[in-house]
């Protein structure tokens, strides 16, 4: 089954917004970030797998360990998305009150 | 009048508030009329047509948002309750030109109340997916950030006309 992952599903769950809070600070090997957890290193593993999935998270390869980084771009994004669709809101509300203006105006001349 | 937009994004839920001057009955018309809907549903320079819409439970609004060019997206809201002047939700979904859906969608609930002749509405918008928003956004805001661009240079052309030392 072809899953496509997006941000909002990588960011939904708890462990995970705590696996990036942790990895916001430092790039970490899945050994230290599973120190964090008590939930099994298969968990983390699983969840480390999502995060990478949505591009949230990027693996490194240093000597003998990998370690997990978080994209600070891709979470920029989300929050850009948001402002285009709050951006799209304030158009459509402030044209609903020129519409609403339009029609009180209209209604008064009719009297 | 000041937005009130709410982002919770563990439940994947959007939340607005606005106020208008104007009585309820006046805002719910222009929520639940094809004819004013189309008059300030899409940011400009977008445009709103709508094709058929039946507001009653069960009924839905199949319009397009349309660019300056004629490019067409189309988008079918279905209503599924209405509380005649205090509520009504709706599932929206994108759509082909033939009504056939694209999921997932999102589900609305607009609730709308009046105190002093000035009209509250709160929406509550459920995202399943991202994906569809950001789909969304990639269409309706590009558009809209060009629009703005062309102000901007118009505005700036026209300031450079008015300049005295040029």
């Amino acid at each position: 089954m072809d899953i496509r992952r997006d941000v909002f599903q990588a960011i939904a769950d708890p462990t995970r917004r705590a696996i990036i809070a942790l990895i916001a600070l430092q790039a970490m090997t899945p050994n230290a970030i599973a120190e964090h957890f008590d939930t099994s290193r298969q968990a983390v593993s699983k969840h480390l797998r999502i995060l990478i999935e949505c591009e949230l998270v990027a693996q490194k390869q240093k000597g003998r360990e990998i370690y997990y980084s978080l994209e600070i771009q891709k979470m920029k994004e989300i929050d850009k998305w948001l402002e285009q669709y709050r951006k799209i809101w304030e158009t459509r509300f402030s044209q609903l009150d020129d519409v609403l203006a339009t029609i009180k105006k209209q209604k008064k001349e009719e009297k | 009048m000041q937005m009130d937009f709410i982002v919770d994004k563990e439940a994947k839920t959007v939340a607005i508030t606005r106020e208008f001057a104007a009585v309820l009955s006046l805002v719910w018309d222009a929520y639940t009329k094809p004819e004013l809907l189309d008059q300030w549903w899409a940011p400009k320079p977008l445009t709103s047509r709508t094709k058929a819409m039946d507001f009653e439970v069960g009924g839905r609004r199949f319009y397009a948002m349309v660019t300056p060019e004629g490019v067409e997206r189309w988008v079918v809201q279905k209503y599924t309750s209405i509380t005649p002047k205090t509520n009504f939700k709706l599932f929206n979904a994108f759509a082909d030109e033939s009504e056939n859906l694209e999921l997932p969608g999102s589900d609305w609930d607009l609730n709308f109340s009046e105190q002093d002749g000035t009209t509250k509405v709160s929406i509550s918008i459920y995202n399943e997916s991202l994906e569809r928003l950001e789909r969304m956004i990639a269409f309706g805001f590009r558009e809209g950030t060009m629009g703005q661009l062309n102000n901007l240079e118009d505005l700036l052309a026209r300031l450079k006309n008015q300049d005295p030392g040029t």
